[in-house]
């Protein structure tokens, strides 16, 4: 007999970025929710770079923020710097990343949390999962206790039998010093789930008193501040912001570090874990880059409650004293105090092919998963991951249509479908290149690309939903009108041209022409442009964007389309590839496997040829031509 | 019963030199034996694969064609299943005649690419997207498509795959500097690329006028026959052309440039040049016909590369040898009537081709190269079509649209947009070039990046 039983809707496991997401998705659609952590004091907590975004992993933050999710809106309180990156590049790159005050940060989390209807927030280490038949039950926790539960989300981050390395120390805990989780692994194993083993690293902390920033380039936030939130009133944002600085490593850096390589547990063995290629710690960097003088390393606040700063760039697992060494090589750092050690930490996850795309278990009915879990690495990877999840699980208990998001329609949906169906034998981060339609997925259109499903989920308000359509019928009536907006050669007209590098006009032009031309933009136009409406910054930048990448927006749409074209052939995934005589072996093997939703997935799974995938194709016709039932579903 | 052998007429319905009914499926040796009569009474039934068989097509009592009827057991046709296939004369009348007394014995009539669908649920083909696959089933005309998908084998895929390989580079490259700044910088990188970018232009544009003139439409197998001075080569063309008394065109260049000739071999359309023989030369003249012989055996189907058995072989031979690997080849040693210093075994070691014996003073084993040139041709070794052109729009099409994107990058870098904007494009002709070739989107254009650049956050 259980000590304790209790039944809720819907069990999370773990409170980190994924964790947390999942569980808010889940009672806000009015389920009854239970989260487990292992610290109550640790929900949402950051064990490693103080920011939020960056490089296409701001864009799943804005994608998140516009399903209805947390994180947007949490890095808009809690933010301390704020900067949208690579503005010299195209739109289809800007990202936003926002320094967080880290224990701000977890703070508003839990308080969210906290005051959230039909969510319980619990200190407890869950040890088993309770399945039957295939079929998700429950959860139990160390303690004893028994939780009933329609679905599970598991969301148990870098904690399942976790060990932290540098040098030849090795401590069985969790991030920070902080329980592991070490009986879970177990539980799962024996209802045949298959388990990885990764590893990843954080760099040291150190004390700000010590540092010498005269030293460094100061890296400032910028001076307009962008919201993450569409939902955040872009005023409130505009505050203080700290400084964050740049320092190099060099020539005696290395040196310190090539000698010291035999006493890293990643060059001896100790380490058994796969660690990420493009996240790599400092002597990666050194081993990989033999001829790069330096290398970048930022130093970056953990918040405004303390003096400790985050040495970015510089991750390892290397011992004590030569961490000491390295790091009072670099300059600025020459009598840095060492707040917390650099260390590496390795930690079970799943093989992630064994998720459908909705993230519940192929195996298991009502277990779902999300975050670094599932094999990936940073917050916003695991926020959008737990997000989906919590999604899903939600659909699965009321009964409603599963949410999956297409690699065309964000980057949630190529970080799914990489996950669930790439070989990957290393955390998995976002990155632009992974993002094919990346000129449509832009973080500056993401309310207009995913808020009518947010709203559809029931995660996003009637009235925040009406304001995207109204911003989407802004947009369209302004371009019309730009369009179809004459202005004549006139000697304004010409003077502006002149001005701004631009050949003079012939005959007449649309004021749509002139937003093409490269050297002009909407904005700069306003001179010459009497009648325009007043709208909002953020819609003028739709209008702008629209008109001026019209020709690149529209072959990729049709790049989309083709793509589509397979995504839209639904494969049943109970269906026997053995079946289908002319597949390779390996396909067969493969695709009873993964068991694809889509020809579309099918095609990019690894070890299935562009052979195979026509061997299907013309197995389906055959089959349609015959009448015989087959393998893709009238969808 | 569902009748499973299927039947068409895989040649174009007009009134072309040959015509050809292609059988396959169970039953095929079944309604061959029944129809088809060999003037020395062997019965076809048994035949082995990859055998001619020349004899007369019966309906009934009436004799309805003299035909070859080419024999292909399962797997090694072209449909995996067994398989005949039926060289007749080529009247439409006499096709329709053979492919109703064929139906009549057993068969049906196949659907459009049906010989097409089977190779490709038989794991025998390999065209990738389900455009092509699409296509592929709508073809009017399978025998086409084999053609042309063992044409891409050669020389045009091996020059797609490359500019495919260059264009990878790049995207991988750009994409490298937007995901790890630090590392991989595109300071200076417009003007380089600006000139990269120019080269695979005209590489591109050079290919698609190589597709443009349907050469081997017009021409037949283009076949060039390869050697050293003075070992026969020009005989051994008298020889072909004489025997067949069909010269259709002859263009002479001066004795040192190429001679071309139009024959055709028991109906197989040859277009035979004969080069200047290949050996180190400081005559500028003859360096000049020497370079377009290597240029006619670059764009040749079928190569013949001969030399004299009484004379040792060199480093001339050498160079020629290393032309003709990996393409399709026949070796005679000639002058068997002189005293012979080459060994057939060896000289098959070396080339990697069937070497054949022939005397051409004596007019000794003319008749084997002919054969072979046939099986070559018949087993689907070499191919020539007159169709070829048909299935080649396709190609042609995504040759013109990847040239197009290129265009468009090009126009990008004028317009000086931000690198991140070429990659639309690029992926774009990447991507048209590798459905010519039948290879999808880079497996993982994130693995390029890790191979070939680092990644540091």
């Amino acid at each position: 007999m259980p000590n304790l039983e209790e039944t809720y809707d819907i069990v999370v496991v773990g409170a980190g970025h994924a964790g947390c997401e999942a569980a808010l998705a889940c009672a806000r659609l009015g389920l009854e929710t239970i989260l487990f952590t292992i610290s109550i004091d640790s929900v949402a907590l950051m064990p490693c770079n103080p920011n939020i975004g960056g490089s296409s992993k701001g864009h799943l933050v804005r994608e998140l923020d516009a399903l209805g999710g947390e994180m947007g809106k949490n890095i808009d309180k809690t933010f301390i710097q704020s900067k949208m990156l690579n503005e010299s590049k195209g739109p289809a790159v800007h990202s936003l990343r926002a320094q967080a005050d880290k224990q701000d940060y977890s703070r508003q989390m839990r308080k969210t949390l906290e005051n959230t209807e039909h969510l319980t927030l619990r200190q407890a280490e869950v040890s088993e999962i309770l399945a039957e038949n295939g079929k998700i039950k429950g959860v139990k926790t160390f303690s004893g206790a028994v939780y009933h539960s329609k679905a599970v989300v598991l969301a148990t981050g870098t904690y399942l039998n976790a060990r932290c390395i540098y040098g030849d120390v090795s401590n069985p805990t969790g991030p920070n010093g902080l329980q592991a989780a070490i009986h879970l692994t177990d539980s799962l194993k024996s209802c045949g789930i298959e388990m990885f083993r990764f590893k990843t690293g954080t760099p040291a902390r150190v004390d700000k008193r010590s540092i010498d920033f005269t030293k460094m380039e100061e890296q400032f936030g910028d001076s307009r501040i962008v919201p993450f939130s569409f939902s955040t009133d872009s005023e409130s944002v505009q505050k203080e912001q700290v400084s964050c600085w740049l320092t190099y490593t060099n020539e005696k850096t290395h040196g310190i570090i090539r000698e010291n390589l035999d006493r890293s547990p990643l060059f001896s063995g100790a380490i058994e874990g796969t660690g990420p290629r493009y996240c790599p710690s400092i002597e990666d960097k050194v081993v990989k880059f033999p001829d790069k003088e330096r290398h970048q390393v930022f130093i970056e606040p953990e918040g405004l409650y303390t003096n400790e700063m985050y040495l970015g760039g510089m991750s390892s697992s290397l011992p004590e004293d030569v961490q000491y060494a390295m790091y009072r090589t670099v300059p600025g750092l020459e009598h840095v105090k060492i707040v917390r050690n650099a260390y590496a930490i390795e930690y079970d996850c799943i093989n992630s092919r064994q998720l459908n795309a909705t993230l519940e278990f192929k195996k298991i009915e009502g277990l779902f998963s999300g975050g670094q879990f599932n094999g990936s690495s940073g917050y916003e990877e695991a926020a959008a991951q737990g997000f989906m999840a919590g999604v899903n699980a939600a659909m699965k208990v009321l009964e409603r249509e599963y949410v999956v998001l297409d690699r065309s329609q964000a980057y949630i949906g190529v970080l799914i479908d990489d996950l669930v169906t790439k070989e990957n034998h290393e955390p998995y981060r976002m990155m632009t290149s992974r993002a094919e339609y990346r000129l449509l997925l832009r973080q500056d259109n993401a309310d207009l690309r995913l808020r009518s499903i947010g709203h559809e989920i029931g995660l996003v308000s009637d009235e925040e939903f009406e304001k995207t359509l109204q911003k989407e019928k802004d947009i369209e009536t302004e371009i019309q009108r730009l369009e179809h907006t004459n202005i004549g050669a006139n000697r304004i007209v010409q003077e502006f041209l002149e001005k701004h590098g631009s050949t003079p006009l012939k005959t007449g032009a649309t004021l749509a022409e002139l937003v093409r031309r490269p050297e002009l933009d909407y904005f700069l136009l306003e001179e010459l442009d009497e009648k325009r409406p007043d709208l909002p910054r953020d819609t003028k930048e739709q209008v702008n964007i629209n008109i001026k990448y019209e020709g690149y927006i529209r072959r990729q749409k049709q790049q989309v389309a083709q793509f589509k074209k397979l995504e839209r052939k639904k494969l049943d995934v109970n269906f026997d590839y053995t079946l289908v005589k002319g597949l390779r072996k390996e396909a067969i093997q493969k695709l009873n496997i993964y068991k694809p939703m889509s020809i579309g997935q099918a095609s990019r799974i690894s070890g299935v040829s562009p052979a195979d995938i026509s061997v299907l194709l013309v197995y389906l016709e055959q089959l349609r031509y015959s009448g015989t039932s087959s393998p893709d579903r009238v969808n | 019963m569902k009748k499973n052998t299927i039947a068409a007429i895989a040649t174009a319905m007009s009134s072309s030199g040959i015509g050809i009914i292609r059988i396959s499926g169970e039953q095929t040796f079944a309604i061959i034996k029944e129809i088809f009569r060999k003037k020395n009474g062997d019965r076809i039934d048994v035949s082995k694969s990859h055998r001619i068989h020349y004899g007369y097509i019966l309906d009934g009592e009436e004799v309805l064609d003299e035909v070859l009827v080419l024999v292909m057991r399962g797997p090694h046709s072209y449909t995996a299943e067994d398989t005949v296939e039926i060289d007749c004369h080529g009247g439409i009348l006499v096709m329709k005649r053979i492919l109703e007394t064929v139906i009549k014995c057993g068969a049906r009539p196949a659907e459009p690419g049906e010989f097409t669908k089977r190779a490709f649920l038989n794991g025998r083909m390999d065209l990738s997207q389900a455009e092509a696959v699409i296509d592929v089933i709508n073809a009017k005309n399978d025998y086409a498509l084999k053609s042309s998908v063992s044409q891409l084998n050669g020389e045009i895929s091996k020059k797609i795959r490359k500019l495919r390989e260059k264009i990878i580079y790049e995207i991988a490259f750009i994409e490298s500097a937007l995901d790890d700044p630090e590392h991989v910088s595109l300071d200076g990188y417009k003007i380089q690329f600006k000139e990269k970018l120019c080269s695979m232009i005209q590489e591109l544009e050079t290919l698609a006028a190589s597709a443009d003139n349907g050469r081997v439409m017009a021409e037949g197998i283009r076949t060039v026959i390869l050697g050293k001075p003075n070992v026969g080569k020009s005989s051994l063309m008298n020889l072909l052309a004489g025997q067949e008394r069909a010269i259709v065109t002859e263009i002479a260049g001066t004795t040192r440039d190429t001679l071309e000739e139009h024959i055709y071999l028991h109906g197989i359309s040859l277009h035979i040049v004969d080069t200047a023989g290949i050996r180190d030369t400081d005559d500028r003249v003859e360096q000049i016909g020497v370079l377009k012989a290597k240029d006619a055996a670059r764009d040749a189907d079928l190569i013949i590369y001969m030399v004299d058995g009484s004379v040792p072989l060199d480093e001339n031979d050498k160079d020629i040898v290393g032309m003709i690997q990996e393409r399709k080849a026949v070796v005679l040693i000639n002058k068997t009537d002189l005293v012979q210093v080459v060994e057939k075994e060896e000289l098959e070691k070396i080339t990697g081709h069937k070497v054949i014996l022939i005397s051409a003073k004596e007019h000794l084993g003319i008749e084997c190269l002919e054969k072979e040139i046939e099986a070559m041709f018949y087993g689907g070794k070499i191919d020539f079509n007159d169709q070829v052109y048909i299935t080649n729009i396709r190609h042609k099409t995504a040759l013109m649209e990847s040239l197009d994107s290129m265009k468009l990058v090009q126009k990008s870098i004028e317009d000086d947009m931000p690198e991140d904007f070429y990659s639309i494009d690029l992926m774009n002709a990447y991507e048209q070039l590798g459905s010519i070739i039948g290879e999808a989107v880079e497996e993982d254009l994130v693995e390029q990046i890790f191979s070939k650049f680092c990644m540091g956050k």
